[in-house]
């Protein structure tokens, strides 16, 4: 008696599986079985794939023989064009099919971040975390428009720390945007890293958005009277918390080039900025802070929608000044704590990376760009579930899809 | 129709293949894959059903051990004591003498030939000294035994710590199709049920006749007993400074210094096992050819579809068994971690790792000098050690220093094999990578 039931179900499914390599012709079709039952009892896998299945078969009720065939061949096309045998699982494909149609709405691209590589030799931790990170955004599919990277590559500015970076970089896949950082910058005042990646402002359009790329950590000469070295002078701006050093800026001459690329676009041009240092006064002894932030804001303000990405604070950091919203990135090295005073009130708090565990709060991450210039900020961190950042969430001053809690007790 | 319920999902499997195809193109994924092959079990000449020590001799090797004892071991705190056992189910001598019973009661599987003491073979330290276990129908299940010795100190059990309790956990392997293979517990419950010798145990025990919730209480109450703490070391540890040899005690200050093993072994009064109880990936199961290609796929299963039902099929049908804990928790921070095991009674507990891929503690050392195995998860605190020889056979003599005293005839014996073995093959030994002559990421920059 058993086994003929069981005969019949294996029949049955069979005869389903060839109509649901039909389905994806018609994927928003299909309802959401759900895991709870009436009463809310929670219900059994096998109950809920029988539902799933049922579901599935009355979406496609109705077709006759030629259509189900169209909507097979429609089908086994469609997986083909995804690079997926037709064979294959159906709701993977569903998710490339709405990867990529959300895809044709906006675009993505990836970042990696304040990497601050020593020579191989003396350190090799933090150069396979940034090999981590190429791993994590070669293996996005689709792959991101670009990858843009935050800045602080190098430790010290030392020329070897700069060439193993630049090698490592040239392994990613899709084409990389370079911005610096004060690590990079002060050993040799960026002459080796604008012989290897060009200038660092720079500005380009890419998919009806505007993105302009700052160097916000010039500082002024704090080094000439105390007659440093150039090597004491890159180790003052290495140190955190030390007030030997100057705050940083985008400077005088950067804002002028920045007003003069925004003169033509009109206030409805989605912009996206990155700088290396937040574009905005947070906590000065830390240089978590721009000196000219609110010079530099006040050129941002006229346009409807800017989001800042910003390198250097190690940390989820979000923060928004009117209709310029601000976003934090992870750092590939170690995760900073947080200041101990004057945090943006958008901001989502990472919990204490877990002291055991090197990886923990460090990471990587994408940036989901929709037409309008509102960006979702991905944080990938490395020893939790990725945690989503929405431009909505910051539109809505808090309102609406604030961000879940990391999924890491505080200690 | 359990099993061939969960046929449907023979798509995610096909998924996960060509998961693998795609993977599989890294040559150092694929070349290691072919390397990898499971060691032989450790010889045991059981003589029982499934190569176990028949159950009459098991007992009297229980009887030898002096356990089934009620009450905190001496030299234990009270305290770590007390939170192991449940308020409602407080041992009692009744309660053990069921306990024991059942554990050795191979009436309990389906084909009546699998205990628990099949796989945990008292004879053996608890273990089956196989890489994994084998139940009804010689079914090979994924993952080594781990000891029922000292089980009662782990905050959770099973490799990926999906039972909270030892009376959980004693009830899971009953109703695994492929390790006792019982349709449910009442199944088990009715085998033994008829019999007046189990009527009167339960009833004395428990005050009411056989069923199957306090069958797991009594396992678990006679498992609780399976205390096995009294080894060279803490005869060391409380003033003996013979109880451990030059090579030992050189080898114990590696272990919380150079080797590093403290930071997820501490072993002390409030963890006297040596496990943080927690879960690392230390890269074990990046050695199996699509480790990688299954996590990527399994994390964008995660993303799309986390529905039970995936994660259920993967779990049950590939080898998503090797991605751990993961499948029990779905963060990412657990991509193939599996629990940090005790270090208690190591010597005598190979092969090693959660699925039996370390024939000795050579192998072991070998595995972590290197700094595990290189994968995307591999846990942050893996770092290749610079261990020479010598150092390593210090720690290894320093492990074997752990073993309980009631086995210490099984221990000498088993260094004594380990080493012979080891002097033969050493095939995760790669010294290159440990003295980080060769880094991990060599290679890669070439492009």
């Amino acid at each position: 008696m058993r086994r003929t039931k069981a005969a019949k179900r294996t029949k049955q499914i069979e005869r389903t599986e060839r109509v649901e390599r039909a389905e994806p012709a018609e994927p928003a079709a299909r309802a959401e079985p759900t895991a709870r039952g009436p009463r809310g009892r929670i219900v059994g896998v096998e109950t809920r794939y029988m539902e799933e299945r049922r579901v599935a078969l009355e979406g496609l009720r109705g077709i006759d023989r030629r259509g189900f065939l169209r909507a097979s061949a429609a089908a086994a096309a469609a997986a083909m064009a995804c690079g997926v045998a037709p064979h294959s699982f159906q709701p993977v494909r569903v998710a490339f099919a709405g990867e990529r149609g959300r895809e044709r709405d906006g675009f993505r691209f990836a970042y990696i971040s304040d990497s601050h590589l020593f020579e191989e030799k003396l350190n090799d931790r933090f150069v396979r975390a940034l090999l981590r990170a190429v791993d994590d955004v070669n293996r996005l599919d689709p792959q991101p428009d670009f990858v843009l990277f935050g800045g602080d590559l190098a430790q010290l500015g030392q020329p070897a720390e700069l060439r193993l970076g630049a090698q490592i970089l040239r392994s990613l896949r899709a084409p990389v945007r370079m911005m610096v950082g004060e690590h990079d910058w002060y050993l040799d005042m960026g002459e080796l890293w604008r012989d290897l990646f060009g200038e660092p402002t720079y500005s380009f359009d890419h998919k009806g958005v505007h993105f302009t790329v700052l160097n916000s950590i010039l500082e002024e000469d704090f080094w000439s009277e105390r007659g440093l070295s150039p090597m004491e002078r890159m180790k003052t701006v290495a140190g955190l918390d030390n007030n030997a050093q100057r705050p940083f800026t985008v400077g005088v001459e950067q804002r002028e080039w920045l007003r003069r690329d925004l003169a033509g676009l009109p206030s409805t041009a989605p912009v996206i900025v990155f700088s290396h240092s937040p574009l905005y006064k947070l906590y000065k002894p830390w240089n978590f802070w721009t000196d000219d932030a609110d010079e530099v804001q006040a050129l941002l303000r006229r346009f409807r929608s800017v989001a800042v990405i910003h390198g250097h604070t190690h940390q989820m950091l979000t923060n928004r000044i009117g209709s310029i919203h601000f976003h934090g990135m992870l750092s590939t090295a170690w995760p900073w704590p947080y200041a101990p005073e004057g945090l943006p009130e958008y901001t989502v708090q990472m919990s204490r990376p877990d002291p055991f565990n090197p990886n923990d709060g460090c990471g990587d991450g994408q940036v989901r760009v929709h037409p309008d210039g509102l960006v979702d900020k991905i944080y990938q961190l490395w020893n939790r579930n990725p945690i989503t950042v929405t431009g909505a969430y910051l539109r809505s001053a808090r309102r609406a899809g604030r961000p879940p809690a990391p999924n890491r007790k505080a200690y | 129709m359990p099993r061939s319920a969960a046929r449907p999902f023979a798509r995610l499997i096909v998924l996960c293949g060509a998961a693998a195809t795609a993977g599989a193109c890294d040559p150092a994924a694929s070349a290691q894959a072919q390397e990898r092959s499971f060691p032989a079990s450790v010889p045991v000449g059981g003589g029982g059903p499934h190569g176990t020590t028949p159950m009459t001799a098991q007992r009297r090797k229980m009887d030898e051990l002096k356990i089934g004892i009620p009450g905190p071991p001496p030299g234990i705190d009270a305290a770590v004591w007390n939170a192991a056992v449940p308020e409602d189910n407080q041992p009692t001598q009744e309660r053990i003498i069921l306990g024991r019973a059942l554990y050795t009661e191979p009436r309990l599987s389906a084909d009546g030939t699998v205990a628990c003491a099949t796989c945990h073979d008292a004879v053996h330290g608890f273990i089956d000294r196989r890489p994994v276990a084998e139940g009804i129908g010689n079914n090979l299940g994924r993952r080594n035994t781990p000891t029922s010795m000292n089980a009662s100190f782990m905050g959770v059990q099973f490799w990926d710590g999906r039972a909270g309790s030892l009376e959980a956990q004693a009830l899971l392997p009953i109703v695994n199709p492929i390790e006792m293979g019982q349709p449910d517990g009442e199944a088990a419950v009715r085998a033994i049920a008829g019999d007046p010798a189990f009527e009167k145990m339960f009833r004395a025990a428990y005050g009411r006749g056989p069923n199957y919730m306090d069958m797991g209480r009594a396992l678990a109450s006679f498992e609780r007993t399976l205390i096995f703490l009294d080894a060279p070391f803490d005869r060391f540890l409380r003033g003996d400074e013979d109880a451990m040899t030059p090579g030992a005690q050189r080898g114990w200050v590696l272990f919380n210094g150079k080797a590093r093993c403290v930071a997820c072994h501490p072993i002390n009064a409030a963890s006297p096992i040596g496990s943080d109880e927690r879960f690392h990936n230390i890269g074990v199961s990046a050695r199996h050819q699509n480790f990688d290609a299954l996590s990527s796929k399994a994390i964008a299963l995660l993303e799309e579809n986390a529905s039970p039902t995936a994660i259920d099929a993967l779990a049950l049908e590939t080898d998503a068994s090797e991605l751990g804990r993961f499948l029990v928790t779905r963060s990412y921070a657990d991509v193939g971690a599996f629990r940090t095991q005790q270090i208690r009674n190591v010597g005598i507990t190979a092969p090693y790792m959660h699925d039996g891929s370390m024939m000795t503690l050579w192998d072991v050392m070998d595995h972590y000098n290197k700094g595990g195995e290189p994968n995307r998860f591999l846990d942050g605190g893996m770092e290749p050690l610079a261990l020479d020889e010598g150092e390593m056979a210090d720690v290894v003599e320093f492990m074997f220093a752990l073993t309980d005293v009631r086995f210490a005839r099984e221990n000498q014996a088993e260094m004594a094999r380990q080493r012979e073995v080891a002097r033969k093959q050493r095939p995760f030994r790669d010294d290159d990578m440990a003295f980080r002559r060769r880094l991990a990421f060599d290679g890669r920059q070439t492009r």
